[in-house]
């Protein structure tokens, strides 16, 4: 490994952080859903219709800011429409999210072929460069140069837990995930904090396809995700159901795809489909090693129903 | 001391000081509750006055918790009204019973394992400092409140961590914190121990004592006629009797409840036999990581019946999950005849006749999702007389599955009701009836008949005697001191994961055992 220069490290962890982005915002919103006790396998396909929708409209408007908020309010309508379906309906929610991801694919590859058709680049959020400390050596490139998706979804870890940890809101999400009996009991509407939490959830998926199309790759195509919305929910199982955990998971998840990256530009001989397929055996690897059941929700797929024994 | 005590409560006296929290008073008039194929109240009249301590009995499934969770507003009433505080109220949610001044303490626990004590305590109230949680003031005031009402818990301590009685008080201080005038207690004493009963009972004279009402729920007829300033008695789910306690008796309440007068049941005296099963140097570790059994030894004898005393939490249960194969041993030995079950599967211990009955029923010994029928046959549906060739035989399974229920007085719609629709009680006993039915060789029954009415207890421990009379090796764990000397042939009596003594029929008073439990080796006799 003589050719791991102190530029290519800097490439690696710069790269690692922009792949991360996404990870974090789908995975953190996955966190809370399941806190409160619904899982949404759908994840993906919010990220890639909210993907698709700010594409568009920064095509159209040119504001990558116009892009976010089309992003957020398509994984708001997504959110409201699982939430429908899992928490009113009572649906089995493996079922529900599955269907709720074929309807993201189909419908953004779709809207895709009538209003764009072929494959093109847009100008979305820029790097910005932090005064000062950007100049750090080492950290500087790694952490300050990035857009302001990078920044928000690396703020995000702390902010999550605090409201988890620190507020009634978050009280109430964990103790809805664990015993909703005994948080209905309590006079909490149970309905109601599922609703808010898998529409957040679904609103920061929502983000992180809009990160994929306006921030990182700054183009659509079919499936651009490939997947990434469905390694976000093993993330959250990695992570423990925990926003520390899960950014361990995306951090990890990510060094081992930007190094992979990074090897196939320095055109080290490794077959491209071994490299690429890395970073996914990791984490296969890594969740039989460390998940463990004892921090699930208690409650994580049972619809409730007030007043059974 | 105390344990004598806390089988003759003496009755509340009001006090005289009582105006500073007003009680609230609650009348429910005609009330009628169906659910599919059970009518569980139909036209019940109900009313507790300031500041007093109103029973309420029946036999499982008489409707008792179905009452109650319609004044904390978890089901609607079909018809009828509820009335609180001379003001009809509508309560579409527990968040509307709360406001109006109602607690209610489940038969089941509604606490969050997880969380600490003051989070639960803090659920689903407003915080001081708005969105962000005031979990320092909320320590501070169940401090207070712990102080005042003698209910001792650690604030900063995780649910999952505290024993049963501890579990309780939290769920007594949750009432007390959202300043509940009339608290609903659904059987709290079922999953107490006698010290633990006497701790409450003090609770409950202090809350009366500054003017809370109380509705109390209890199979044990010492304790109503204790605690209580009037009775309210409940069979089929409607109102068979209510008069003020004075004027009921033991057996005129056992005679309303049941519709019949009751035998108390009497163990013939039976030749031991053989040993069936034996346990040497048992160790185990707890759920906790702590050490729960440090070295048993027992030894089980066909037609005998071996009682296991204890606080709980001082091991009982681990031993019985070792024998069931729930918990694995870290050392010692569990054999059955030349056979060693130390590590041995389910279906092995099954094959040995080993039966298990968990006190954990809804956890360990059903699925709450199937019905009745299908728990039955749970493990049996091998059985050849189930069978038709590679087919079940249903027209068997639906005949056994109905005759069992019937014995056993098992209430249900049907016996393709999913058990969750179950009162408490029954539940319990279906489980009871499957597992004595399979005529195993050893049974190990964990609190068999917690929360299970009087005319059932007497049912199961007619039918625990039978067995032993038949030859059977029956270790009995119960908290219920009464149960052990009724029907054991020898008590032994565990410590901190120890056995510190073992007695004889008869060869112990109450007092006695009770000092042991805590213990104290066994005291020297004369
Ligand atoms: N959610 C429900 N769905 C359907 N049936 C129910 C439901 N809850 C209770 N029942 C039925 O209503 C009847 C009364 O049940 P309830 O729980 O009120 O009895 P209980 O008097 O509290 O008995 P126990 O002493 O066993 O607790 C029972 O027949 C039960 O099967
Ligand atoms: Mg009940």
């Amino acid at each position: 490994m003589s050719g791991l220069s102190p530029d290519v490290l800097v490439g690696i962890f710069s790269t690692m952080m922009g792949l991360a982005m996404p990870f974090l915002f789908a995975a953190l919103g996955e966190t809370f859903a399941q806190r409160s006790g619904v899982y949404n396998l759908g994840v993906d396909g919010i990220m890639l219709l909210s993907a698709f929708a700010s594409f568009y409209v920064v095509v159209v408007t040119g504001s990558p800011w116009l892009g976010l908020l089309a992003a957020v309010l398509v994984g708001l309508a997504m959110g409201l429409l699982i939430s429908l379906v899992s928490v009113t309906l009572k649906a089995e929610q493996g079922v529900s999210g599955i269907g709720l991801y074929m309807l993201g694919l189909g419908l953004s590859s779709l809207l895709f072929k009538v209003l764009v058709g072929t494959v093109k680049t847009v100008q979305g959020f820029r790097p910005i460069e932090l005064p000062l400390l950007s100049g750090i050596p080492f950290l500087g490139p790694v952490l300050f140069r990035n857009n302001v998706l990078v920044y928000a979804a690396f703020l995000l870890v702390p902010l999550s837990w605090w409201v988890l940890e620190r507020t009634t809101l978050g009280l109430d999400i964990k103790a809805v995930g664990q015993n909703p009996a005994a948080a209905d009991s309590l006079g909490i509407n149970v309905d109601r904090v599922r609703y808010f939490s898998v529409c957040l959830g679904a609103v920061l998926a929502g983000v992180a396809g809009a990160g994929l199309s306006i921030a990182q790759l700054n183009l659509f195509q079919d499936n651009l995700t490939a997947g990434q919305g469905f390694i976000a929910v093993a993330l959250v199982y990695f992570g423990g159901w925990n926003p520390v955990g899960v950014l361990g998971g995306a951090l990890l998840f990510s060094v081992v795809n930007s190094t992979q990256l990074w090897l196939q530009v320095l055109g080290v001989d490794i077959p491209s489909s071994v490299a690429v397929m890395l970073p996914y055996l990791l984490t296969i690897v890594a969740l039989t090693l460390t998940s463990s059941r004892d921090r699930q929700p208690a409650a994580l797929g049972k619809p409730f129903e007030r007043g059974e024994n | 001391m105390g344990i004598a005590e806390s089988l003759d409560i003496p009755p509340i006296v009001p006090s005289s000081s009582r105006a500073s929290r007003p009680g609230t008073s609650v009348e429910m008039r005609g009330i009628v509750k169906c659910f599919p194929g059970v009518r569980a109240n139909s036209g019940v009249c109900f009313d507790v006055r300031p500041g007093e301590v109103h029973a309420l009995l029946g036999e499982n499934g008489a409707g008792k918790s179905t009452l109650m969770r319609q004044l904390y507003g978890m089901y609607q009433p079909d018809s009828g009204q509820i009335v609180v505080d001379g003001r009809p109220a509508a309560f579409r949610s527990p968040a509307d019973a709360i406001k109006a001044g109602i607690g209610m303490i489940h038969q089941h626990f509604m606490l969050v394992p997880s969380l600490t004590v003051a989070e639960n305590v803090a659920l689903g109230q407003k915080s001081s400092r708005g969105p962000l949680l005031d979990l320092k003031r909320v320590e501070e005031r169940i401090g207070r409140l712990a102080e005042e009402y003698g209910l001792k818990v650690e604030p900063r301590a995780r649910v999952w961590q505290l024993s049963v009685g501890e579990q309780q008080r939290v769920e007594i201080l949750k009432a007390l914190y959202r300043g509940a005038g009339l608290i609903i207690l659904d059987e709290p004493t079922a999953v107490l121990t006698p010290q633990e009963v006497e701790g409450l009972f003090s609770t409950l004279r202090r809350m009366v004592g500054e003017g809370h009402s109380l509705v109390f729920i209890s199979h044990k007829l010492g304790e109503v006629m204790g605690i209580s300033d009037r009775v309210t008695v409940l069979r089929d789910g409607a109102v068979v009797g209510a008069m003020p306690i004075g004027d009921a008796t033991r057996d005129s309440l056992v005679k309303m409840m049941v519709g019949r007068e009751l035998r108390e049941v009497e163990a013939r005296p039976v030749q031991a036999g053989a040993e069936l099963l034996r346990i040497e140097a048992l160790r185990a570790m707890g759920d906790r990581g702590d050490e729960a059994l440090r070295g048993i030894d027992l030894s089980l004898r066909s037609g005998e019946i071996l009682g296991l005393a204890g606080v709980s939490g001082n091991g009982q249960r681990e031993l019985a999950e070792c024998l069931a194969g729930m918990r694995k041993a870290a050392s010692g030995k569990v054999m059955v005849g030349d056979l060693d079950l130390t590590a041995a599967g389910l279906n092995e211990r099954l094959e040995a006749g080993l039966a298990f009955i968990p006190e954990e029923r809804m956890r360990d010994g059903a699925i709450r999702e199937f019905s009745v029928q299908e728990n039955v046959f749970l493990h049996d549906q091998r059985m050849p007389r189930f069978r038709r060739g590679p087919f079940l035989n249903f027209g068997a399974m639906r005949e056994y599955a109905s005759a069992l229920a019937r014995d056993f007085a098992v209430k249900t719609p049907s016996l393709d009701t999913p058990i969750k629709n179950l009162s408490g009680g029954n539940i319990q006993k279906l489980i009871m009836a499957r597992e004595l039915s399979r005529r195993p060789r050893i049974l190990v029954a964990a609190q068999p008949t917690r929360g299970v009415d009087i005319g059932s207890t007497g049912y199961i421990h007619a039918r625990l005697l039978e067995r032993r009379e038949a030859g059977v090796g029956i270790l009995l764990v119960s908290e219920d001191l009464d149960e052990l000397r009724a029907l054991s042939d020898r008590i032994a009596v565990m410590y901190e994961g120890r056995i510190v003594g073992v007695v004889a029929r008869g060869e112990a008073t109450v007092e006695e055992l009770g000092l042991m439990m805590t213990g104290v080796g066994r005291a020297p006799r004369g």
